[in-house]
């Protein structure tokens, strides 16, 4: 017999609440805001909730995550989209780590459409697109990139550009046609959009808020985005996530078993 | 799709070797030469990374060159980028006509989540990357260069794994042959790890991985 919800031992199934839970705000722990084109790394607990939301309407947020206490497991894009038979990310789906468990998922979702294919700017890529401002003379309106972003952030944690994956990117949509030819769909994106993340996992977030690599706009002018931390507990036995697809279902054993 | 046949034969390389399903393999590929794999008997998977031989912690990496293409899958012209931002090799012949970098490697853990927890004690492709740096760490001991960190997202040459302009990931029938081959010339000095799929559960294959063959050529 193959393992599933239905089968796991019952003291194992009182590991995970019936229901999940719903945002109110009387369940919010901390708020923040990333200026955009800024950079943020923190360590989220299994059972809270990361909401993002695009304040203006054109944010992007490139994001990495990590098991907070080996970071060798990481997300994986490749485990994510294969067992969910998906190129883009919403309510419903999870993020998989490259140990078949569940990071996080995703809970709630206004935006619809988040990137995963794209991987984030680097320096070179940003100064051909909108040219140079250094420090001396911008302050901290200068012109960052995603990847050295990240490097700053990695490094905090005793990382570095080795552990550099593919990221994804929230807020954008890009859609791609037969011959596989990539579309960045400006017009997605809209203020106020928001996206929830339940940490299933103690998860190292590491992000950067710097303009997504295909945004055609020409100027560079990157948006904040606001953080919202909620207690929401972990998938409750009748999530949209844990029910959305098999595969999902055995992730999500596979972490809770992690933490029994 | 496009395709494009190779002047090369096998009288003239320098390699000429066939790895069974199954199993890793590494080689260093030079710059200018050519590097082919030929999939023997058609819909085999090639999951492959590439390593600047000279500093390992430059890899391939699918998101730089989904990118820079703008396009997701690999063919004919396709530039195979490192995580510097650096072109490793460009296909320069494909008779298959499209390969995929989005479906990544078999991994036993993986298998848990996509067939049954019951099956994670097959044999998977991060097992042989595991095996194939775990030796290539023991041959080269003073830096440690080698870790799972270093196993990123893939190519898989001869996979289709279309993406819908809905945003499906669907793994179709392949549409490669018995002796349908890529070419690609390494534009530096390349370290190549390679597991030939052992996936036993996926269609793609016919539930069947069958060897495959690889050739270099010195470049003129």
């Amino acid at each position: 017999m193959q393992t599933s919800f239905d089968t796991i031992t019952p003291l194992a199934r009182a590991a995970v609440p019936d229901h999940s839970t719903v945002y109110a705000p009387a369940l919010v722990l901390w708020t923040d805001t990333v200026p955009g084109g800024t950079a943020w790394s923190g360590v989220v607990r299994r059972g809270n909730t990361l909401r993002f939301t695009d304040t203006h309407g054109a944010a992007n947020v490139s994001l990495m995550l990590y098991n907070a206490e080996e970071k060798t497991e990481r997300y994986n894009m490749p485990d994510t989209l294969k067992a969910q038979h998906t190129a883009y990310l919403t309510a419903g789906h999870v993020c998989y780590s490259d140990m078949g468990r569940v990071l996080c998922s995703i809970s709630g979702d206004t935006c619809g459409w988040h990137d995963t294919v794209c991987g984030t700017s680097n320096a070179a890529g940003v100064q051909a697109k909108y040219g140079q401002a250094r420090y001396q003379a911008h302050r901290n309106a200068m012109f960052r990139n995603g990847q050295d972003s990240f490097l700053v952030e990695l490094e905090k944690w005793g990382m570095d550009k080795r552990d550099v994956v593919a990221n994804l990117n929230l807020f954008s949509k890009v859609t791609s046609d037969s011959s596989g030819a990539l579309h960045f769909d400006a017009a997605h994106r809209a203020p106020g959009q928001w996206v929830d993340l339940r940490f299933e996992m103690n998860t190292l977030v590491v992000l950067s808020t710097t303009p997504h690599p295909l945004d055609p706009n020409p100027i560079y002018d990157p948006k904040d985005v606001a953080l919202t931390v909620w207690r929401s507990g972990t998938a409750g036995a009748d999530d949209a996530c844990r029910l959305h697809c098999p595969e999902n279902g055995r992730g999500l054993i596979n972490t809770e078993r992690y933490y029994l | 799709m496009q395709t494009l046949e190779s002047h090369h034969t096998a009288a003239t390389a320098v390699l000429d070797t066939v790895l069974p399903a199954g199993e890793p393999w590494m080689h260093t590929v030079r710059k200018g030469q050519i590097f082919r794999i030929v999939d023997l008997e058609g819909n085999q998977a090639v999951d492959t990374l590439f390593y600047k031989a000279s500093d390992l912690t430059e890899r391939y990496s699918a998101t730089h060159t989904i990118q820079a293409q703008c396009a997701l899958y690999l063919t004919v012209g396709t530039q195979l980028m490192s995580s510097e931002g650096r072109a490793m090799l460009t296909i320069v012949a494909d008779t298959c006509g499209r390969h995929d970098t989005l479906g990544g490697a078999c991994s036993c853990e993986s298998n848990t989540v996509r067939y049954a927890l019951e099956k994670r004690h097959m044999h998977s492709c991060r097992d042989n990357f595991m095996l194939a740096i775990a030796r290539y760490a023991e041959a080269h001991p003073s830096p440690p260069v080698f870790g799972k960190r270093d196993v990123v997202s893939n190519i898989n040459f001869f996979m289709n794994v279309p993406v819908t302009p809905e945003g499906q990931l669907t793994f179709e029938d392949g549409i490669s042959a018995p002796g349908k081959y890529v070419e690609m010339r390494a534009e530096m000095d390349v370290i190549v790890l390679v597991s030939n799929c052992p996936q036993l559960n996926n269609p793609c294959n016919a539930y069947n991985p069958t060897p495959v063959r690889f050739l270099v050529w010195d470049g003129v």
